[in-house]
């Protein structure tokens, strides 16, 4: 080969289309386009959910209909119209299957393009999957072993069908109805999501797994997950996405409540790489999530992420360290190409004694795009000892892509230590030259740092997604570099 | 009546006493019109989120002062540098004092902006800058349209201005509440340098607002080092707009140090219009009692090849509440820009708040860019290590606090200013260090 130039990398790029694009067709059960009280209704019914869940729903459309569309987020994109959603889509023949065999083959060629085979997945290092494609769950494996431990891991729907009590207790106590506007959205039309208990004292023995698949078109996804941790047990739950490549923009406006009774801890982990919209930044995924957990006594909440995906994000995964002693982390990595707009980062809120925050975040743009770090640290006047630390760097890839920081810091109490620092810089025309120098090529090179760059972050992963993100990082950025 | 429409009402008597066919004129009323339109900035505000004007906004000010009050030297003297021959421009309530002032025209101007305003040969000037630099926001607006008085400073090509500038307003509060609107203009042309020290002092315990607006602008390689001294009475509310305009290779520095008032507001701004300019934006402040300080600085980096160091520290004691909401923005020009931005503070009593915003926005690749922001407690070791030694507990937390502030106070270049300020802070903290840093 001659040699390969920075255009041609570039070229390469511009030409990349969306290595998961595809879309299959399944027949689905969708409603009609618009929103209004009949359709919450509806969807409530079509989900056979008591009366509770009902009223439950509708006080949240209500609040949702005086609220306005925040404006604050450093993002600009076309607002969705909502009554042009379709709020519910269910893949058409959802018996609840005992085997896979019965399941929908085209929905099994699926997973196979997506490199899931759930019998595979079986074998492999003990991760059960609860699969959502197009918001109904339709697999669930490895449910028996974690029966045994006492271990409720299922959708969200099925929970509050065969545990109303748990699911009425902590739905909406970390994420209230009228939290904000897409909060309240998704509280009255969830389709589906997750739900996970870990008992006492038990320590989840396998790392819980939900993909999720945005698969029809012209259907927002609301998705909402509740995982609960009692008393001293330990649960690593994996969120991951890839979608469908597509024209027209899909709003996604998920919920995930995290719940860390006494001693508990919750490690939180995701890896999202939906369709970011082409070169033109044409199309893509609208990524509005609310995300936050609420730390016990003693508990723990640690969110990694990795958002290689999407055009707009707006995504604060958050921890209120309300008993003493709690811990909250947040490790993060937003990688933003082409148009891709990003507005990431955490909330901290330290109410307990003695509470300690960790936030480690990477941002790395390149193309026309723009990343945003934003950050609440609170030190309520109640928290004594409180201690947080901060980090947010910035990589910039070109010069027309942006890296902004917009950390927030109000400290009440005189005992609390807050640190934050941030920096934001390009990769060293000079650690290049030295990787060139010894062999690697370019694009080898840019791999290298950005991965070293990333590796405090990557580090928190599990095993199984380490190897996925790292390897999402190399194709969201390969040759972006001047 | 509330405050912005006695405001507006009075701006028609205002105008009608001065010169309808200027050019400030027309400035003036247009400023009128975007602050009618906008008012007084709330809490809803992205940058008035921490800072609520509610409180001072309910006094009944008297817009104009109605009687000329004279002040005896001796009785303000401890509120000048009076230790170095300096020339001053002293306003009492916001007229001009020709009694305590020292201004000049010989090679320079050091004067007022009323006569700028006013009389024709300053015109060409005037139309060149005043207002260009202003940002268009409510307060600022608000100035423009009532700017008739305060210091106007223009320093020709190539002068070193012999000796620093003090501009300082009085306050007598002859009447129960009073708002003043200073405005000053500052030009500082090609290769040449000046030092100014300016000061807002209210005499009594009336309440005062001043609503002040600074335009500078540094001409090709000038130098400009600019003090802002502001420890005023527990009823003086301060909302001090600068505006900065720097031209290529120009250096200018601002030092604020804020030890009292009841609320004051910096909104500092600095804009690099050209290439290698350095722009340095330091502060200490030290609060007590409930007061509140806002530092609300922007660094604009245009164009390539400039340099930016901010460095604030604070101290909150008692009730106060410190707020510091710092933003850079690089430009996609502006390339190889160094900024850089720290913010450190102290709590020491469990009543005192700090809320900090330190933002970033970059949209040039090759720069260096990094902002740094602690919260945290004096040192318990240092503490006892001093106070195992014989060191008074009050004193070890004097020193100690003295060392946190000193990386601000060593790039003062005027030696007087630094003694005053270190007086200003060993009263402050009740000690009696005995020695300079």
């Amino acid at each position: 080969m001659s040699k390969y130039t920075e255009d041609d990398l570039r070229e390469e790029l511009k030409t990349k289309e969306y290595e998961y694009g595809f879309y299959t067709d399944i027949e689905s059960d969708t409603f009609p386009n618009g929103l209004n009280e009949d359709i919450v209704r509806a969807i409530s019914k079509k989900k056979e959910e008591p009366e509770w869940m009902t009223e439950w729903r509708l006080q949240a459309f209500r609040a949702w209909e005086q609220m306005i569309e925040p404006e604050w987020a450093n993002v600009h994109y076309e607002k969705p119209n909502f009554q042009a959603i379709s709020y519910y889509s269910a893949p058409n023949s959802k018996p609840k299957y005992d085997s896979l065999d019965e399941v929908d083959p085209e929905l099994l060629a699926t997973f196979e393009k997506l490199g899931i085979s759930l019998d595979e997945q079986k074998k492999l290092a003990g991760v059960a999957m609860d699969v959502v494609v197009d918001s109904v769950s339709v697999a669930t494996t490895f449910k028996k072993t974690l029966a045994e431990q006492g271990i409720i891991f299922m959708s969200i729907s099925e929970a509050i069908k065969e545990h109303p009590d748990l699911v009425k207790k902590y739905i909406g106590t970390v994420v209230p109805q009228k939290d904000n506007f897409y909060a309240a959205l998704n509280s009255a039309v969830f389709s589906d999501g997750s739900f996970c208990y870990i008992p006492k004292g038990v320590r989840c023995p396998m790392e819980l797994s939900t993909y999720f698949r945005i698969n029809q078109a012209g259907t927002g996804q609301f998705e909402r997950t509740l995982v609960i941790a009692d008393e001293g047990s330990y649960v690593s739950y994996l969120e991951g996405c890839t979608a469908p490549s597509r024209d027209e923009n899909q709003l996604h406006a998920a919920v995930v409540e995290l719940i860390a009774l006494d001693d508990a801890e919750i490690k939180y982990s995701t890896v999202q790489n939906w369709f970011p919209g082409n070169a033109e930044g044409k199309g893509g995924v609208y990524n509005f999530v609310t995300k936050r957990g609420l730390c016990e006594t003693n508990a723990k909440i640690s969110w990694t992420q990795v958002e290689t995906g999407s055009a707009v994000t707006w995504k604060y995964p958050s921890c209120v360290l309300k008993g003493d002693n709690s811990v909250g982390e947040f490790y993060s990595i937003a990688v933003t190409n082409n148009y891709q707009q990003a507005d990431t980062g955490t909330k901290m809120i330290h109410l307990g004694k003695n509470t300690k925050s960790t936030i480690i975040s990477k941002g790395i743009s390149a193309g026309k795009s723009q990343n945003s770090y934003r950050g609440l640290v609170q030190v309520s006047s109640r928290a004594e000892n409180a201690r947080n630390f901060s980090q947010c760097d910035s990589l910039l890839m070109g010069n027309e892509c942006g890296a902004h920081t917009f950390p927030y810091i109000e400290a009440k109490n005189k005992t609390a230590k807050i640190e934050h620092e941030a920096t934001t810089s390009k990769i060293g025309e000079d650690q290049i030259f030295y990787c060139n120098q010894r062999g690697i090529d370019t694009e080898k090179a840019i791999a290298l740092i950005v991965n070293g760059f990333s590796k405090e972050v990557l580090n928190k992963l599990p095993m199984e997604f380490a190897v996925e993100a790292q390897k999402l990082l190399e194709i969201s950025l390969e040759g972006s570099v001047g | 009546m509330d405050l912005k429409d006695k405001l507006v009402s009075s701006f028609l008597a205002f105008e009608n006493k001065v010169d309808v066919e200027s050019y400030v004129h027309g400035v003036r009323s247009e400023a009128i019109k975007v602050f009618e339109e906008k008012g007084f900035p709330t809490k809803k505000e992205e940058a008035w989120k921490y800072t609520s004007l509610n409180s001072i906004l309910k006094e009944d000010y008297s817009v104009f002062p109605k009687q000329e009050n004279a002040l005896e030297h001796r009785d303000v003297k401890e509120y000048l540098i009076h230790e170095i021959d300096t020339y001053n421009i002293v306003f009492i309530d916001g007229k001009y004092s020709s009694h305590l002032s020292r201004t000049t025209h010989d090679g320079m101007d050091v004067c007022l902006m009323s006569a700028a305003l006013n009389k024709p040969k300053y015109r060409l000037v005037i139309e060149k800058y005043f207002n260009k630099a202003a940002s268009k926001d409510s307060l600022t607006s608000l100035n423009t349209a009532f700017s008739s008085e305060g210091a106007y400073i223009h320093i020709p090509k190539g002068t070193i201005a012999d000796k620093p500038i003090q501009i300082i307003h009085f306050s007598t509060g002859n009447e129960s509440a009073t708002m003043l609107q200073p405005r000053n203009l500052i030009v500082v042309e090609e290769n040449s340098h000046v030092q100014i020290i300016e000061r807002h002092q209210s005499l009594t315990d009336n309440p005062v607002l001043t609503n002040s607006v600074t335009e500078i602008f540094t001409r090709k390689r000038a130098i400009v080092d600019y003090y802002k001294i502001q420890n005023d009475t527990a009823n003086a509310s301060l909302i001090d707009n600068t505006f900065i305009n720097q031209e290529r290779e120009s250096i200018a520095s601002v030092h604020t140090f804020s030890f009292g008032g009841k609320l004051i507001r910096n909104n500092l701004n600095f804009y690099q219009n050209g290439e290698r300019i350095d722009s340095t934006l330091k502060g200490v402040t030290i609060l007590g009692d409930k007061q509140h300080v806002d530092h609300n600085t922007l660094v604009h980096h245009i164009e390539p090849n400039c340099e930016s160091h901010q460095d604030y520290k604070g101290i909150f004691g008692d009730n106060a509440t410190g707020v510091f909401n710092g933003k850079i923005i690089v430009e996609k020009e502006a390339q190889k820009t160094n900024a850089f931005q720290s913010n450190n503070n102290i709590l020491i009593s469990d009543k005192a708040s700090i809320n900090t915003k330190p933002q970033l926005e970059i949209f040039a690749d090759d720069v260096k860019c990094s902002h740094g922001c602690t919260i945290g407690q004096l040192d318990e070791s240092a503490l006892f290590y001093m106070q195992s030694r014989g060191i008074p507990k009050k004193e070890a937390k004097a020193l100690l606090m003295y060392a946190f502030s000193n990386n601000v106070l060593s790039s003062v270049k005027i030696p007087e200013v630094k003694q005053r300020i270190n007086k200003i802070i060993a009263n402050k903290l009740g000690v009696n260090i005995g020695f300079d840093l």
